[in-house]
């Protein structure tokens, strides 16, 4: 157990403000606002930063309002609500996010445990391998998406239609014939490093005394993955797939870059359709509806989801 | 867990503290070296900001801006250079926002009459007159026409191309195939048919499937013309399911079905280009600009004619890469003079001479066509190319008489959304995913709301 | 610590440790390869990059690195560096307070303040941009890099505060708790006895918030247009409509991914970290 040494506090210590702990009940309301002042330059700043857009947002979608014509934004009532819901665009990109969050997430968690099985396993030049893996995650998304769609995707002078030729595949146009698919592809690609590291992580921080006495004991492998390694790297799991997810949801470049939302609508997801609605479309009225749409949308998911799925909200701070 | 802090003597920062203390150090001094955001200073000099798109010909406007900095000491010149969809999307967000980012922006036949008409950007009449070595006359008319608003004009047109017909001469003999110049579609239907060889690699004809309202719907909306067909009726009835219209897109997904080039629903400009050089396909309908960029076999072997027809001739589309300047321009005078410049005769010699004759923009003025060397260079496409462009009406597109201007768009502010969208939908269908007829009924309720807006 | 017998070298273990290497080996390279492939393709000619079939054999050229280069690179160069590092230091001036106020001495109901936060970083955020680009208008802040870092700051600082209590969750209860007894002010607290012994965690923190901005593309292009244009924007505006650009593309792509790769890899240990929370010793 370490322990550091701690000098006796000095005067100026004391000068400069060491709480001296007063009797009565006072003392625990002032004990509270004292931890709260450090946390409210952070609240502040995002409150300020993510409530008046979305204040404004939600203004805007009252206003029947498109950049493109000279008239001035008015008012408009709920017209711009109703015209979204009847229009099917907003429910095909809410299936599409979800579709591709859940895939890729669930696809590069699992390609990201097998993987990091066989990195903590003794290989030669895990370190270089380890290094090797990371850079999909750190190369730059439109640079990455823009490659994967010139170059190793494109049907004509593309590489992998180059490498599937023997085995007949040679003439897919993998982008138009399955979108949704590559885009998912190219997400997993980007996000298993990133997986892979953080369950690595936890499997290297496995006790290995509890291992080593299975393993004397009789168990085999695969038991030992299912009852201790397993639910030992739940939390990391659990961990990558709730910022994967984070970042999953948001995605964009990616799709900007290789399918523009389509064929049709079929790589439209939230964040893209409003993408079109307000810079192609130019109707502020109309994304700013599906906005606070998906605002909503996602506060109910995240309500749910955060608060029964996930373990690690349970932690509980020190006091 | 225990912490090493003890075993080191203080002050020695560890590793993970020096990692962290050296980008944080750079920021310092980048942030104190750096001229700061706001631009540096307070000299005489004009700086102004043009945006451009990524085409070869603005990147050697880029590279020879150092000449006009020559003659003009007091102005600098900033070329922001953007693909299409961003260029487009950022120089609208900024007039439309007042917002005054660009003095000078690069906008199309599209943009041009629509922003004249909101008061988005100047009126260019009384800088040409004032400006006496200008020659706007020069201008081919086609081209001065589709910039103009009321008779002014209100952007300089820089780049001008129209659509033809190219082809492997070749390969079309080999399979017994001759060309007139001025062919019909089903004429070229069937020489595609004839030379498409898959076993061989080579297909017929090359044809844009990529979604995009300037992408697809270009040659598509061209087809579409001189078929008969239209987007609007003259009380802005939306057609998109009209025989005329649906003949003219079944015949553009067929073909390219039946001989045309894998992953058509993703080619454009540039993949069609890579094919046809490759000698991957044997036609291509597309930009005229196409034809400066062969090589090989390819530009050894090239035949040219017009763009087809069927009901009416001289389909070839209009487009024409302008300078406008955004009324919220602050340094109008220095930006006319930049535009005035880079529009001039004089420049088009100086590409010629610094850079290669290959590397003038075309389709401006009517004078680039007269000198010799542009004619040595781009001789055997360039007067089909100055045809093509002379007689395309943006006023009078198509066969039945229509509420818009505009040959490959239709020129309202809702074309943008519209049109892209549509050709997601005809993409689905040449991928396989979709069908025509279906592509078009989800196509025509969409075009219906739109022409409500316009009745 | 029990002793484990040494187990006698077999045949059998050293083989098993070739195949699963290469196997490791195998996936590894095919993670990395298109990493690869686009260093590569900046290699190669025009027509090189763009032939059918893709051309695997080549004499290397410099000549588009050098026309990408020709383009005034550093300019963007320092945009990207500015709004990245100026975004990095305000989420750890705004962050490292706040995750102290959510783990060592923690305000109550810190469940729900964390989860507020990390609900901000779920919604999309091209809903926001309208608003925030009026916004920016009327303050000035257009083409100002200042924008870029107010919003990289927004987008990074929850993760950032995050990350943080995570590091700061994992100190030792007896070191704070002795502090604290002997009197230690709130301030003193967080920066003489926290902010020490949790400078892996701050330099793994501020690692992923680099690597977040530094590639971020939607607000770059939405928010600057010359004087504060970052890398993204310079790679992107490669994209020609009218020529042949796969090659000089790809030695862009090249260019400006490359100060976030070897930012990871030469910090790779210090990104785990930042990962997993302190778990690796």
């Amino acid at each position: 157990m370490a322990r550091m040494t701690i000098r006796p506090p000095t005067d100026a210590a004391l000068a400069s403000g060491g709480v001296r702990v007063r009797p009565g009940a006072s003392a625990a309301r002032w004990d509270s606002w004292l931890r709260r002042l450090p946390l409210l330059p952070a609240l502040i700043y995002v409150i300020l930063v993510t409530q008046i857009p979305f204040v404004l947002t939600l203004f805007y979608s009252l206003q029947d309002w498109n950049l493109l014509r000279p008239e001035p934004a008015r008012f408009a009532g709920l017209q711009n609500y109703t015209a979204v819901m009847s229009d099917p665009s907003i429910r095909i990109a809410i299936w599409n996010t979800i579709v591709l969050t859940v895939c890729a997430v669930a696809i590069s968690v699992v390609f990201g445990i097998g993987i990091a099985l066989l990195l903590n396993r003794e290989i030669f030049g895990k370190g270089l391998l380890r290094t090797l893996m990371i850079g999909p995650f750190l190369v730059m998304p439109t640079a990455a998406a823009l490659m994967w769609k010139d170059t190793l995707l494109n049907p004509l002078t593309g590489l992998v239609n180059y490498v599937l030729k023997p085995i007949g595949l040679g003439n897919m146009d993998w982008i138009n014939q399955f979108p949704m698919a590559s885009i998912v592809g190219i997400e997993v690609w980007r996000w298993t490093p990133f997986m892979m590291l953080i369950v690595l992580a936890g499997l290297q921080s496995q006790n290995q005394e509890v291992l080593e006495a299975a393993r004397v004991d009789g168990a085999r492998p695969a038991q030992m993955f299912r009852y201790i390694t397993l639910p030992f790297i739940r939390p990391f799991v659990e961990l990558g797939a709730l910022l994967g997810s984070l970042f999953i949801v948001q995605s964009f470049d990616v799709i900007f870059m290789t399918t523009q939302g389509g064929p049709g609508q079929a790589t439209t997801n939230l964040p893209f359709l409003l993408y079109l609605v307000a810079f192609q479309g130019f109707d502020i009225g109309k994304a700013s509806a599906i906005g606070v749409i998906a605002v909503i949308l996602t506060m109910i998911v995240a309500t749910f989801a955060l608060r029964t799925l996930f373990t690690i909200f349970h932690v509980e701070a020190r006091r | 867990m225990s912490t090493d802090i003890h075993r080191l003597p203080r002050g020695v920062p560890t590793r993970s503290q020096a990692v962290l203390a050296i980008p944080l150090l750079i920021a310092l001094v980048v942030a104190a070296c750096s001229p700061g955001a706001g631009g540096g200073g307070g000299s005489s000099n004009t700086t102004i900001t043009v945006a451009a798109v990524g085409n070869p010909q603005m990147e050697d406007l880029q590279k020879l801006v150092p000449e006009f900095e020559k003659d003009h000491a007091n102005i600098k010149v900033k070329i922001v250079i953007l693909p299409e969809n961003q260029l487009r999307q950022q120089v609208t967000q900024d007039v439309a926002t007042h917002s005054g980012r660009y003095d000078l922006s690069m906008i199309g036949t599209y943009e041009v009459p629509l922003w004249a008409k909101n008061g988005w950007i100047e009126n260019l009449g009384t800088y040409v007159q004032k400006t006496s070595s200008y020659q706007p006359d020069d201008l081919i008319p086609g081209v001065a026409k589709a910039l103009s608003y009321n008779g002014s004009l209100y952007a300089v047109p820089f780049y001008g191309e129209s659509s033809f017909l190219m082809y492997r001469k070749d390969m079309l003999q080999q399979a017994g195939v001759t060309l007139s110049q001025s062919p019909t579609w089903d004429e070229v239907a069937n020489a595609a048919r004839k030379v498409n060889n898959p076993s061989k690699g080579v297909a017929g004809i090359c044809l844009r499937g990529l979604p995009g309202w300037g992408e697809q719907l270009a040659p598509l909306d061209t087809v579409v013309n001189t078929f008969g067909g239209r987007w609007f009726d003259e009380q802005w009835n939306a057609q998109l399911t009209s025989p005329k219209f649906k003949a003219a897109v079944n015949f553009y997904v067929n073909l390219i079905k039946t001989a045309g080039e894998p992953g058509a629903a993703n080619a454009g400009f540039g993949e069609c280009l890579n094919a046809y050089n490759g000698g991957k396909v044997a036609m291509w309908y597309d930009a005229t600009v196409g034809a400066s960029n062969f090589t090989g076999d390819a530009a050894a072997n090239s035949g040219y004619a017009l763009a087809p027809m069927k009901e009416k001739p001289y389909s070839g589309w209009l487009w024409a890469w302008s300078l406008g300047m955004p009324t919220t321009s602050t340094k109008k005078d220095a930006a006319w003079a930049f535009a005035s410049w880079a529009t001039s005769q004089d420049y088009i010699k100086l590409v010629g001479s610094k850079l290669g004759w290959n590397h003038v923009p075309p389709g401006t003025r009517t004078s680039t066509y007269q000198i010799p060397d542009y004619q040595k260079v781009a001789g055997s496409f360039a007067q089909l190319t100055l045809d093509s462009i002379t007689h395309a009406d943006v006023d009078h597109p198509t066969v039945d008489p229509v509420p818009y201007t505009g040959i490959q768009y239709v020129d309202i502010v809702e074309f943008q959304e519209l049109g892209t969208q549509v050709s997601q939908f005809i993409a689905a269908a040449i991928a396989g995913t979709s069908t025509v007829d279906s592509a078009l009924q989800q196509a025509q309720q969409l075009a219906d709301a739109v022409g409500k807006k316009h009745k | 610590m029990s002793v484990v017998a040494a187990r006698p070298r077999s045949r059998g273990l050293l083989l098993s440790k070739v195949g699963w290497s290469a196997l490791a080996w195998l996936i590894s390279i095919a993670f990395f390869f298109p990493v690869l492939w686009m260093a590569l393709e900046g290699l190669k000619t025009e027509p090189q990059a763009a032939s059918i079939p893709p051309t695997i054999l080549f004499v290397p050229t410099l000549a588009q690195f050098s026309e990408v280069l020709s383009r005034d690179f550093p300019p963007y160069l320092i945009n990207s560096a500015m709004a990245t590092f100026g975004s990095t230091l305000l989420v750890l001036i705004l962050g490292l307070p706040a995750a102290y106020a959510l783990s060592i001495r923690p305000v109550k109901r810190s469940r729900d303040v964390l989860f507020f936060l990390i609900s901000t970083r779920f919604l999309p955020f091209a809903a926001s941009l309208v608003p925030l680009y009026i916004l920016a208008r009327n303050l000035h802040l257009l083409d100002n890099i200042f924008a870029l870092v107010i919003i990289y700051t927004t987008i990074n600082l929850p993760l950032g505060i995050w990350l943080l209590r995570s590091f700061m969750l994992e100190l030792p209860h007896e070191l704070v708790e002795a502090a604290r007894v002997d009197g230690a002010s709130m301030r003193h607290e967080l920066i003489r006895i926290v902010l020490p012994l949790i400078t892996p965690g701050i330099a793994a923190t501020s690692l992923i918030c680099l690597i977040f901005a530094w590639n971020e593309f939607f607000y770059a292009v939405n928010f600057t247009s010359s004087v504060a244009a970052t890398s993204p924007i310079f790679l992107v505006g490669f994209i020609s409509g009218r020529g042949l650009f796969y090659a000089k593309l790809a030695a862009a792509a090249t260019l400006a991914s490359l100060p976030v790769l070897l930012a990871g890899w030469f910090a790779q240990k210090q990104l785990i970290r930042g990962l997993t929370m302190g778990a690796v010793k």
